[in-house]
């Protein structure tokens, strides 16, 4: 098992492509919980990488561990060939992570607009004088990057519900306005956990798109965690497998997909 | 009907973020700024002008400054009436020991120690939340209040311990003391308000009112797109703290004349709460209206036995209208929950797709 993944993740990185991510040896315990034990993986600049594993195989976590929401107690994480042991939330914002979330984390008490213009915060620079005034500068930067928001709902096709409040929008749109809220970050990096969870077909259809569009259109890096196979097999570049913690296989769909182990633990119980 | 935005096209983003984007919205403003601005001068009378607008200012002042807190930034606070005990404080201070400085700009200093003193009994918020967060604000309102009464210093050692507020012009006018007539109190408050509500609204749109809401919304999500939670609860604290301390100072100089301790106690927190809970959390209208409801609508419902010659107790009247406004508060809160802005906007919203109720 060991064999295939390793040799996978040396041909990857020895192809011309580079590591925008690497994470090595990293372990997360909660009390007595090991939630992730000694998993090393990398993700290359541009590809999309899955991340797959029964529930409970820590796969959020290993999300919330790069971009710095949980600290693992051992191993480290580099990033833009940058190593650090502890980065905060906000740092891995600022250096270009942005991510979805499993359970949607939008502000609900906020239009889709509004939504999304968060994810302009960091780029928005004006303080808090010109802000209160609303011309000049302040007001510039606001329509600067409404335009930029703009060419996001265009793209989400979400402009029918640009001034309503999220709260009230259905399921499938709240995880659409959340991918444009992050898309808004401009990010090298994201991160989208399980996008495409409790969807109908033609949703997931939509959503699929959305994401081959933003990687080869922005050349957006994109690690994904899915529970459903096709969707994986179709977009993924590179699969890492994750069970109990642990990682267990590593490598194109294909070879993921006729690894035993992987089988054994997960396809097997599925299918 | 007439409240309709058919029409009005919007051509640049601009126009679509403005204030106030659909025409009879605007129109509506500039017909209550007409009146505030020009009839009231003219024509009211200088009872209704010192009791009814002046306190209805100071209190929609107040409660804006609480609900930058708590409806936009999410935090939850029982000190206000401490905030603009240390307004009023830091103004009384600050024009006695510079007696030649402008009163503007003493006002405007005044607000600054307010937001220092808010920032201070922030930084708990960075660990505590919700009720437990109102606990420790709780524990402001009373350190400070202690502090009033006990360092004599803040009042210059009065015998009366209450700060006389003395004679101040601007252009040799006088604006605030005994000689200031309501009518140039009003005009001065007024246009303290209306700036400073102008200011709030522009903030609020912006990159710093959307980091609040996002802390409110999703303290999680907003760490993880770059917000620091830091900066964001400590700045609400200093901007809403301000806004209290400056509403503290126009209160004892611009309506009471002078003022102890009783002016800032747990009673006036609670009174601004209920003008920002009935008016609507996270609505700059709702604080105007919930001032309103608690302020005014006390004052004219005492006034309508002796409008029909009926002779009643003061204290009977006074009993009577707490009875009423407390049913009608409940009444409101059933109906929407959320506030009269609430109800406001679902009812300007009803015209709008009228006398098609489900398009939108
Ligand atoms: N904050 C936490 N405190 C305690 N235990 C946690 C915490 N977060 C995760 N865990 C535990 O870590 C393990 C991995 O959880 P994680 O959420 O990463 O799984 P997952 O692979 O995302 O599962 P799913 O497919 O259900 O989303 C689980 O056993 C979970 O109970
Ligand atoms: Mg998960």
């Amino acid at each position: 098992m060991s064999a295939t993944s390793e040799t996978v993740a040396t041909q990857a990185s020895t192809n011309g492509t580079s590591v925008l991510l690497s994470v090595d040896n990293v372990t997360l315990t909660f009390g007595g919980v090991k939630a992730i034990s000694d998993i090393s993986f990398n993700i290359n600049k541009g590809e999309i990488r899955a991340i797959i594993g029964p529930n409970g195989a820590g796969k959020t976590s290993m999300l919330n561990v790069i971009n710095g929401f949980y600290h693992p107690q051992k191993g480290q994480i580099s990033y833009k060939g940058k190593t650090r042991r502890r980065m905060k939330p906000y740092q891995a914002a600022s250096s270009g992570i942005a991510r979805t979330f499993q359970n949607v984390a939008l502000f609900s008490g906020m239009s889709t607009l509004d939504n999304i213009m968060s994810g302009r915060s960091l780029k928005m620079k004006r303080g808090l004088f010109w802000q209160a005034l609303h011309v000049g500068p302040a007001r510039q930067e606001e329509i600067e990057h409404r335009a930029y928001v703009e060419k996001i709902i265009d793209f989400l096709e979400i402009a029918h519900i640009r001034k309503q409040p999220v709260g009230k929008l259905p399921y499938g749109l709240q995880k659409r306005v959340e991918l444009g809220r992050a898309m808004a970050m401009e990010p090298e990096l994201l991160l989208l956990d399980e996008p495409m969870a409790g969807m109908n077909l033609e949703e997931k259809e939509d959503m699929s798109r959305f994401v081959l569009d933003l990687n080869s259109e922005f050349g957006t890096t994109i690690a994904l965690i899915e529970h459903d196979m096709g969707v994986v097999m179709d977009l993924a570049d590179r699969v890492v497998v994750l069970d109990y913690g642990q990682k267990i296989a590593d490598g194109t769909p294909a070879e993921v997909q006729s690894n035993q182990n992987v089988i054994d633990a997960y396809l097997g119980v599925a299918s | 009907m007439l409240y309709r935005e058919a029409g009005q096209f919007k051509t640049t983003y601009a126009d679509d973020q403005a204030l106030l984007p659909i025409a009879q919205d605007r129109i509506g403003l500039f017909i209550i700024l007409a009146i505030a601005f020009v009839a009231l001068p003219l024509f009211a009378s200088e009872f209704f002008l010192s009791s009814i607008m002046i306190p209805f200012l100071v209190f929609s002042l107040a409660a804006i400054g609480l609900n930058i807190l708590m409806g936009y930034a999410g935090q939850l606070s029982l000190g206000t009436g401490a905030f603009m005990g240390v307004g009023a404080y830091a103004c009384y201070k600050l024009t006695t020991l510079y007696p030649d400085m402008s009163i503007i700009v003493v006002l405007l200093l005044s607000g600054v120690f307010s937001a220092a003193i808010g920032v201070v009994f922030g930084l708990p918020s960075l660990r505590i939340k919700g009720l437990y967060l109102a606990i420790t604000t709780l524990a402001a309102q009373f350190f400070l209040e202690w502090c009033f009464i006990r360092i004599g210093w803040l009042y210059n050692y009065n015998d009366s311990g209450a700060i006389e507020v003395p004679t101040r012009t601007i252009l040799g006018l006088a604006v605030t003391g005994p000689q200031a007539t309501p009518l140039t109190r009003y005009m001065f408050i007024l246009c303290v308000v209306t700036i400073m509500t102008l200011i709030a609204a522009n903030v609020l749109r912006g990159r710093i009112g959307r980091s609040w809401m996002m802390i409110r919304d999703m303290d999680i999500a907003a760490e993880l797109m770059g917000i620091k939670p830091l900066n964001a609860k400590l700045s609400a604290f200093a901007f809403s703290s301000y806004y209290c301390g400056v509403a503290g100072a126009l209160m004892v100089f611009f309506w009471l004349g002078s003022a102890e301790v009783e002016a800032f106690d747990i009673n006036h927190s609670f009174l601004i709460l209920f003008m920002v809970i009935i008016g609507g959390m996270g609505s700059l209208t709702g604080c105007f209206m919930g001032a309103a409801f608690i302020w005014v609508l006390p004052v004219i419902l005492r006034a309508i036995p002796s409008a029909f010659d009926l002779n009643l107790l003061a204290a009977t009247m006074e009993h009577i209208s707490s009875i009423v406004i407390g049913v009608l508060i409940i009444f409101f809160l059933i109906v929407e929950p959320h506030g009269l802005a609430r109800l406001w906007q679902i009812g300007k919203e009803k015209l709008r797709t009228w006398p098609f109720p489900y398009a939108t």
